[in-house]
């Protein structure tokens, strides 16, 4: 097998030299009747090309990536422009094939990498520490709730009902067993934005408020207000951010006077990749600095006075305290924050604000446009980055497969996947890489919905 | 050799009392500094919290572990050493001095009775290192 | 005398500083295509006060070439996997293959958006499904979820499930007397943790002086029935195979608790014995391990749970799931199988990520099982062992052995005869690495004092491994001869030990420009 080095006659005197006469007495330590006597039910070993060639088929099976399909789907995963140059970086080995650093004397290329990524994280999010990254902004979210319960000793928390699905259910799985009572705030039907009466369930009981913005309906939310109203009942803001671009051009969470933020970095420069690996970005105030989950990394200075990186206040995490960690969190992001800080440098201050700037104009066209359109409303109201969400004259659902089926569009997220009641409406995400053609395509193919001579053929 | 103050008190999870009336003041010893290695962080109760004795009342951590200090006596802390937020070095330089902890306001006084004297805490740390 | 490092010399390392301070104002390392909609002010589109205010000040303004240069010279810092071994213990640091990267990257694979429709990821969902099997025999254990983004996070999944197949047991009232997790002392740090976050209290199984779970503690802690179940690693922490595990088992099922294994250590049991065969209810894999999946500098990992049949109703939603079609094949699809997402489990423990889990990671992990085939997968546990089993051999007699039985894939040694000369753990390791190798873990597991633990993995060939005992057993002397040689390692690498006291009294976690940094 080509990837163990020694050969089997090499491993024959190795075996000799340890006393064995086959590989088999290897396992005489284990018992006889749970020794495997028969080979594993998996294929045989395929060579390259064969094994190539079976995922080459597999990927022709998915249209959804096809080149010439074009997308605009959002809800909490985007499709983003991604420089060439960061690829590149992540493929040397000395950073994909190394491992965590905690021998920092051979670790100063991941280490440096991750102070620049946690400040990075701090600017754009308008916080003072962040740590090397979460899973992803699902699973961020739910340790910064725990982490809210463990800074005020409080176990209420309030979630906006806009805040993206999948992102409540995994708060929910992660508060079930830690005492925590978490409560759903419908969102303002008119704005799309949250609801006035979230200042009614604030109380001082309340540990946090969760919010997120942009929120799930593409909506920004008065983030500031709402910050003024938790601090008010002493509670925490937890901002969520699931479209890290919109932190090119909109006020920073910090700024706004969020107390914990969260975000998922996929749009700074990971591909889509069918939901994964991504990055969970995780920022703070100082004074919270130790009660933060997952690792950090800090600077330090060896006795020449040379200056170098370590990671820090190690005794927050599981290997140290054990069941009373502030997380159990080990393995993280590392490859993928790094991408992240490739693509945040790459495209540096200019470029981010370019890239924010264009969503949000080809946004505002598309939303025109589409509003144009008989039978075609936008119900919310409140100001929007890149996403919105479309009120259609008939089934989304089905509209979406028409779309693809007939024009080969992706044209956005059928909320019935998430809201069973909203049957007609779906969301729409625009981004730089949707050139105004492709925006053109999808408006005249929505045109053609509310020909009810069309639909009936295209059925059959 | 660490050092054991003949005129203190000393309980057998390494903490020191040095009594004035009914105020116990608390750190840790020594000999646990020395064991601990560097002090990075000391986490202290605020005043007005009550404590029995041999209950947790904070930790000391270093680079690369967690201990948690126990109160010997027990009472409702009346002061605890901010100083040490921003030196927490001076638990080791100065283990029984500036590294002081908390000073508490013993609600039974008659506790010290029960903590090894000099002696026997030197005798006690003797046979551990065995 | 002058030690015999033939593993490395010396070599150029650059400086380079943070990128903030290579930050120039102008710079741009990116180019975009030009707008091509109506270029409408942003201010009529989004209340001002909703803007950000400080035009992104901090952020760094550099080019193409600089992004290179700093990226590449800093990569040179760091040792990897790719220039030589890694003998972590538990760490399972082996070969990451190229052709898994490529297929990873395929853009059928990388561009295609999670929330696809099930029409528009058929091949997609085919892969989690294929993986799902093949994980399911490797292990015996046919439920299975690939949700979990890293070991700890299956852990935690694993975990909740026993919990919540045990309040459907027992009901709400005596279940809530059912919270206590058993884990050994040699345990990593993510078991207590994990199970903390499921609502449980942990009490600790104390291991015997051969090195194995103490099975009268064991019996001990099971009475009262307050025992939810038992959390092992097997082989343990320690290298060895719990020979005991069916006795184990038993004990704990008997007592009314369920075990959870750890699968960190499962190199040492792939094509060779199985999970679900010794009586273990629920495990987690570690894809970024024993599937040779890349650590990437700190993750991404990929921690699937596999379970009995009797706990599948609780694991994660969604499921990807099988049928047919009822369309035979034909020209316009090779079967009648179709995929698709499965929700409908009202007992599932609920999402424990958004989307599907770490998806990249699954296609490498599917890739390394194709590539080795079932003889390959066995072959490199086989190659695993014997590759610690000659470690154990070569410095048995130089450092100190504190357990008789055979090593399976990684072997404990102790400092206690380097300690004499004032020689500890943490000096060797440093130490290690002037020779041009990457430490050992060390000071783990915490019930060995002074613990080097070393997992050589099936990619080290044997004159490496040679280097690597003649390296270990250098140092050996050396601790005798020269120890100051030894305390004041590394000598060769371009920053040497850090201050990590000073680095946590004051953290400095972020770079600030320097006004603002001389200021406080």
């Amino acid at each position: 097998m080509r990837y163990i080095p020694n050969s089997p006659e090499e491993r024959a005197e190795m075996l000799r030299q340890v006393g064995l006469n086959s590989a088999a007495q290897l396992f005489d330590s284990i018992p006889k009747d749970l020794r495997l006597a028969r080979e594993l039910d998996t294929p045989a070993a395929l060579s390259e090309i064969e094994l190539l060639a079976g995922f080459e088929r597999l990927a022709a099976l998915n249209p959804g990536a096809a080149r010439e399909r074009s997308s605009f789907l959002g809800a909490g995963a985007y499709q983003h422009y991604i420089p060439t140059v960061v690829d590149h970086i992540i493929s040397r080995s000395e950073f994909f094939t190394a491992y965590t650093p905690y021998q920092p004397e051979i670790s100063q290329g991941t280490l440096q990498v991750i102070f620049e990524f946690q400040t990075l994280v701090c600017q754009l999010t308008g916080m003072e520490v962040a740590n090397a990254s979460m899973y992803d902004g699902s699973t961020a979210l739910a340790e910064a709730v725990l982490m809210a319960e463990r800074v005020t000793r409080r176990s209420k928390v309030i979630a906006c009902g806009a805040v993206h699905p999948e992102y409540l259910e995994v708060v929910n799985t992660y508060v079930q067993h830690a005492g925590i009572e978490l409560v759903h705030a419908d969102f303002d039907s008119a704005t799309g934005q949250a609801s006035s009466d979230l200042a009614k369930l604030l109380d001082d009981k309340t540990a946090a408020l969760v919010v997120q913005s942009p929120n799930f309906f593409g909506c920004i939310e008065d983030v500031a207000a709402l910050a003024e109203k938790a601090h008010a009942v002493g509670a925490l803001l937890v901002v969520a951010v699931t479209e890290s671009i919109s932190l090119g051009l909109l006020k920073s969470p910090g700024a706004c006077g969020a107390d914990i933020v969260v975000a998922e970095g996929q749009s700074f420069g990971v591909p889509l990749s069918f939901g994964g690996p991504y990055v969970g970005l995780f920022a703070t105030r100082e004074k919270y600095a130790r009660q933060i989950p997952g690792r950090l990394v800090g600077e330090a200075y060896d006795k020449q006075g040379r200056r170098g990186f370590v990671l820090t206040l190690a005794t927050r995490e599981q290997h140290i305290r054990r069941e009373k960690a502030t997380s159990n969190i080990c393995t993280n992001e590392g490859l993928i924050a790094l991408a992240a800080t490739v693509y945040l440098e790459t495209m540096g201050r200019r470029g981010l604000q370019e890239v924010a700037r264009q969503c949000v104009q080809k946004t505002a066209y598309a939303a025109k446009r589409i509003s144009e359109l008989d039978g075609f409303s936008i119900p919310f109201t409140g100001p929007r980055f890149n996403e919105f969400v479309v009120r259609a004259p008939v089934n989304a659902a089905d509209l979406m497969s028409k779309l693809a089926s007939d024009r080969n569009i992706t044209g956005g997220l059928a909320l019935s996947r998430y809201f069973t009641d909203r049957t007609n409406d779906f969301l729409v995400c625009v981004t730089e890489i949707n050139s105004r053609a492709e925006i053109d395509a999808l408006v005249d193919a929505l045109s053609t919905v509310s020909e009810p001579e069309d639909t009936k053929t295209q059925i059959e | 050799m660490a050092n054991v103050p003949e005129e203190l008190h000393y309980s057998k999870d390494h903490e020191w009392v040095r009594v004035e009336g009914d105020i116990a003041t608390v750190g840790i010893t020594d000999y646990a500094q020395n064991s601990l290695g560097d002090v990075v962080y000391v986490e202290l109760p605020k005043p007005g919290e009550q404590f029995s004795a041999n209950e947790s009342f904070g930790s000391v951590e270093s680079v690369k572990a967690v201990s948690e200090v126990f109160s010997p006596v027990s009472g409702a802390v009346a002061e605890s050493n901010d100083a040490l937020s921003d030196d927490p070095e001076k638990v080791n330089t100065d283990p029984y001095g500036e590294g002081w902890m908390i000073r508490i306001k013993m609600s039974n006084p008659g506790e010290v009775d029960s903590l090894l004297t000099a002696a026997e805490y030197e005798d006690f740390t003797k046979a551990e290192t065995e | 005398m002058k030690p015999e490092i033939t593993k490395v010399t010396s070599h150029i390392s650059h400086n380079e500083a943070l990128i903030f301070e290579r930050s120039q104002t102008g710079r741009i390392g990116y180019r975009l295509p030009p707008l091509d909609v109506d270029d409408v002010p942003i201010d009529d589109l989004i209340p001002k006060s909703f803007q950000c205010d400080n035009d992104l000040e901090g952020l760094p303004e550099v080019s193409e070439v600089d992004v290179i240069r700093h990226f590449t010279r800093m990569s040179t810092w760091n040792y990897s996997i790719d220039l030589g071994m890694y003998p972590l213990g538990s760490c399972t640091m082996k070969y990451n293959s190229r052709l898994n990267e490529k297929v990873a990257r395929i853009s059928g694979f990388a561009n295609l958006h999670p929330l696809s429709s099930e029409d528009d990821a058929q091949g997609a969902l085919q892969v989690i499904y294929e993986l799902q099997e093949h994980l399911a025999e490797i292990t015996g254990l046919p439920g299975i979820s690939l949700q979990p983004a890293a070991g700890a996070h299956g852990e935690m999944t694993g975990v909740m499930i026993i919990r919540a197949f045990i309040d459907a047991r027992d009901g709400a009232e005596v279940s809530s007397q059912r919270r206590t997790m058993l884990i050994p002392d040699s345990a990593h740090g993510t078991n207590p943790a994990s199970a903390h976050l499921s609502g449980f209290s942990v009490k600790t199984i104390r291991s015997t002086a051969e090195g194995f779970t103490d099975l009268d503690h064991l019996r001990e802690l099971c009475e009262g029935g307050h025992v939810a179940g038992l959390m092992l690693t097997n082989p343990n922490t320690l290298g060895l195979f719990e020979k005991n595990i069916q006795e184990i088992c038993r004990i704990v099922h008997e007592a009314g608790g369920l075990v959870y294994m750890d699968g960190a250590n499962m190199n040492a049991l792939v094509g060779v014995a199985r999970p679900g065969d010794m009586g273990v209810d629920v495990i987690h894999l570690n894809l970024h391990k024993t599937f040779s999946t890349p650590h990437g500098g700190g993750g991404p990992g990929c921690g699937p749970c596999c379970c009995t049949k009797e706990l599948e109703p609780f694991l994660p939603v969604p499921r990807i799931v099988r049928s047919k079609t009822g369309i035979p094949a034909g020209p316009a699809n090779s079967t009648d199988d179709v995929y698709k997402l499965d929700f409908n489990y009202p007992q599932s423990i609920g999402r424990v990520k958004a989307f599907f889990g770490n998806y990249g990671m699954m296609l490498r992990a599917l890739s390394y099982i194709q590539t080795h085939g079932h003889d390959g997968l066995r072959e490199a546990t086989e190659a695993a062992v014997l590759n610690a089993r000659y470690i154990a051999k070569g410095l048995a007699g130089e450092y100190d052995k504190p357990f008789a039985a055979d090593p399976m894939h990684e072997v404990v040694f102790t400092d206690k005869l380097q300690t004499r000369k004032g020689v500890h753990t943490l000096d060797i390791a440093k130490r290690l690495i002037d020779y041009g190798f990457h430490p050992m873990t060390i000071y783990f597991p915490l019930i060995v004092s002074g613990a080097m633990l070393i997992e050589p993995t099936e990619s080290v060939g044997h004159q490496e491994l040679d280097q690597f005992i003649d390296a270990m057993r250098s140092i050996a002397r050396e601790a005798l001869e020269d120890p100051e040689l030894v305390l004041n390692a590394p000598h060769s690498t371009r920053i040497g030990r850090l201050d990590e006291a000073a680095a946590a009294r004051r953290p400095v976690l972020r770079w600030k420009p320097k006004q603002a940094a001389t200021a406080t």
